[in-house]
């Protein structure tokens, strides 16, 4: 098994990283946004696994595993905001939710 | 007996707790009896005092009781204690006897029938009924606080309380705004005074330790040296204080304007009793004042010096209770005159005389406002002597007395004895002399006057309303004591009048003998029974001559005598005096002016800008900052990114 670059594997989690950075500026619809985050979580989590990799270190797949949990409960608690979110306002547009204005 | 002295200022304190707290549920012969009879308890009580304290004299010729220990701060310890002498003695006798008449005419005097246009209908008419006599109660048990401390702190309080009374009292009729005015007035001159003498009570506590009366007198007189600069600067303080308090030169201008208040209110406070206090100050403290030889003279030159301009602007006001007011202020200035020169004694005599036959002016003057529906100005009475003739006989008598027509009124012997004293003290002067005799003079001109346009000549105004009992019978009584109690002190020349022995009609001298236990008698230098005569005579003749002068000017030719009729320069003259020398016009323009144009300026406080700016600059960030608050989540995540790629940056290329 030949193993991939360090390089490689970081410039694939940059990447990854700036489209999830990305599509959570651009997109309006919340459900979108927060599959963005998760893009840039799982680009994080990337990192560390390639990193882990490169000193042969199991750190970086323990860090993964902490992001993977922290994902999904900031998933329960996101998917929670937003079904209040499209009784409250009957939108998923973040932009409509803007009453916390100065 | 002496033991119920502490009695005499609770009484009319507990009279007016309780007609403060439960006035306006009773009925008016209720609020009379409860004020009245505080007032004439506390009398009697005063009388027994006084008999017990005359017949079998305490050690040292003092009594004195301390109820409490006030405070107790690192050595400085006054207590709520009481001091009988005979200055204090003489003092509540007075306070409580005036005190116990006034409220006595007030009872008639203050009914809603008599002065109910000038009363707040809203509170219903009984609401000023009780009101009065609480304040008049507090009044009382203030003034008798005051004279019967026995450190300068309670009489301090008791100072202030009169203060208070006499701004509440002014103001009485508080909804006409110019007595609310005069009210303010009084309070705020009054309280440049006392001002003055609370600092200089801090410097007698900070440089001698204490402030009781006693000790402070004995610490005094051992630790300061005769003109002490020391002495001299805590005598001026409270001088300054007394001057206030007392109407004098050059704080007398409340004085007139706390007309404003009822008459029996002008009668007790500004005329009998409180405008005396600082008479009482002085000679209470005549120790303090002996050490300090130029402030002693000073008090004498402002006495001769404010009787004379008071003198002069009584004889031209037209509000008959100005006149008397400006007379409170020159009569006053007698007793400063006579405190001045040392003539301790005297100037207490002339404050008991003047407090019975000024309080019988006023009472008689109310009688006759009262009968002509609050008519004030002089020029629209006349010929009165015939419709009213109680009111008549008694102003008389109070007119006779205060002009000090020679031997039958008590004015006579009291002013009689200022003068002679002022002549032949060490410390008096021929100059003093002359001032008081020609005030004497403006006295009886002044007097004879308001007699004259009042109860003589045309009939201006039509009668309404005759005295009912309780206001005669307070006339009667003053009346009397106005013509008796001069022969407490009859002066020594008057032995020899009748016989050659003087053993007949014996040298009475029995004020000054009560008195001499706790004021020391002036140093005399000339004692000619010869030069005393004359000077009796001088004074007599004065007397008499002003009030002839007043007949040939007031009453055989008043159109003459009229305002309109004079050259100018009369005229010019005749309204500097009318204002009271200008001194209301000087202080406005001095000092009232000024500190308004002042406050106008800093309307928008200027002092405080800076502070002001800074909050105004925070609160200009605050809006900056908050137009960032957008509230679409989209861009704080862009200002986060933006946020972490330049720390990021710093980090790497820092």
């Amino acid at each position: 098994m030949t193993a991939i670059a360090m390089e490689h594997g970081l410039c694939l989690a940059s990447i990854l990283f700036a489209l999830g950075l990305i599509g959570l500026l651009v997109r309006r619809n919340v459900l979108f946004m927060l599959i963005a985050i998760e893009v840039m979580l799982n680009a994080a989590g990337l990192a560390f696994v390639v990193a882990g990799s490169r000193w042969a270190q199991a750190d970086g797949q323990a860090m993964f595993m902490f992001i993977l949990a922290m994902a999904a409960a900031e998933v329960a608690v996101g998917l929670a905001l937003i079904l209040q979110m499209s009784q409250q306002f009957k939108t998923l547009d973040s932009d409509a939710a803007s009453s916390m204005r100065g | 007996m002496l033991g119920l002295l502490w009695l005499i200022p609770l009484l009319p304190l507990l009279g007016f707790l309780v007609l403060a707290t439960t006035g306006s549920r009773l009925s008016q012969p209720q609020v009379a009896g409860i004020g009245v009879g505080s007032v004439g308890l506390a009398a009697l009580l005063a009388s027994l005092v006084a008999w017990s304290f005359l017949t079998a004299s305490p050690p040292g010729a003092a009594y004195a009781q301390t109820l409490w220990t006030w405070m107790a701060i690192a050595g400085f310890r006054p207590t709520v204690g009481l001091y009988l002498d005979a200055l204090s003695l003489v003092m509540i006798l007075v306070v409580t006897g005036v005190g116990l008449l006034i409220h006595l005419y007030a009872a008639e005097f203050m009914q809603p029938e008599c002065c109910a246009p000038q009363l707040p209908r809203q509170f219903g008419a009984g609401e000023g009924y009780s009101r009065f006599f609480a304040y008049m109660n507090l009044f009382v048990g203030a003034m008798l606080t005051l004279v019967l401390a026995d450190n300068l702190l309670l009489l301090y309080l008791g100072w202030e309380g009169v203060g208070l009374c006499s701004y509440l009292l002014i103001g009485f009729w508080y909804l006409e705004p110019a007595n609310g005015r005069a009210a303010r007035k009084a309070f705020l001159v009054t309280r440049l005074g006392d001002t003055a003498m609370a600092i200089g009570l801090f410097l007698l506590l900070t440089t001698l330790g204490t402030l009781d009366i006693q000790a402070l007198m004995q610490r005094a007189a051992w630790t300061w040296p005769a003109g002490a600069g020391v002495a001299t600067a805590a005598a001026a303080l409270l001088l300054g204080g007394a001057v206030g308090k007392s109407a004098q030169l050059p704080l007398y201008t409340w004085l007139p304007d706390a007309m404003a208040g009822p008459t029996p209110v002008s009668a007790l406070i500004h005329a009998a009793t409180m405008v005396t206090a600082g008479v009482y100050l002085i000679a209470r403290l005549h120790v303090l004042f002996t050490l300090a030889p130029a402030v002693q003279t000073t008090v004498a030159v402002i006495g001769a010096l404010t009787l004379l301009l008071a003198g002069c602007s009584a004889l031209v006001q037209r509000d008959i209770k100005r006149v008397l007011a400006y007379s409170t202020i020159s009569q006053v200035g007698y007793m400063f005159l006579a405190l001045g020169v040392g003539a301790w004694s005297a100037a207490i005599f002339h404050l008991m005389t003047h407090a019975c036959f000024k309080a019988l002016l006023f009472l008689a003057a109310g009688a006759v406002i009262l009968g002509l529906h609050h008519e004030h100005n002089i020029f629209r009475m006349g010929g009165l002597w015939r419709r009213l003739p109680l009111a008549f006989i008694t102003f008389l008598i109070g007119s006779a007395s205060l002009a000090g027509l020679p031997l039958v009124t008590a004015g006579f012997y009291s002013k009689d004895l200022i003068l002679w004293q002022t002549w032949a003290s060490a410390q008096g002067s021929h100059w003093l002399w002359a001032a008081g005799v020609v005030g004497a003079l403006l006295t009886a001109l002044y007097s004879f006057r308001l007699v004259f346009r009042v109860f003589f000549g045309r009939l201006a105004t039509p009668v309404s309303a005759t005295p009912r009992w309780r206001i005669r019978l307070v006339l009667v009584l003053l009346a009397l004591l106005s013509l008796v109690a001069g022969w407490l002190e009859v002066p020594e020349t008057f032995s020899y009048l009748w016989s050659d022995s003087p053993t007949i009609f014996r040298h009475r001298t029995l004020f000054t003998d009560v008195l001499q236990t706790a004021l020391p008698a002036p140093r005399v230098v000339t004692t000619s029974l010869k030069t005393e005569l004359t000077m009796q005579m001088i004074t007599g003749a004065v007397a008499l001559g002003g009030i002839l002068l007043a007949a040939i000017v007031f009453l055989r030719r008043p159109r003459a005598a009229s305002e309109a009729n004079q050259p100018a320069w009369w005229q010019a003259v005749y309204r500097l005096w009318f204002a009271g020398w200008g001194l209301d016009w000087l202080y406005d323009r001095g000092l009232v002016q000024p500190f308004v144009w002042l406050a106008r300026a800093n309307r928008d406080d200027v002092v405080d800008a800076l502070y002001t700016g800074i909050a105004r600059l925070s609160q200009r960030a605050n809006r900056l900052l908050s137009q960032t608050q957008t509230g679409q989540v989209r861009w704080y995540a862009a200002s986060m990114a933006a946020g972490a790629v330049l720390t990021v940056a710093l980090v790497v290329f820092l």
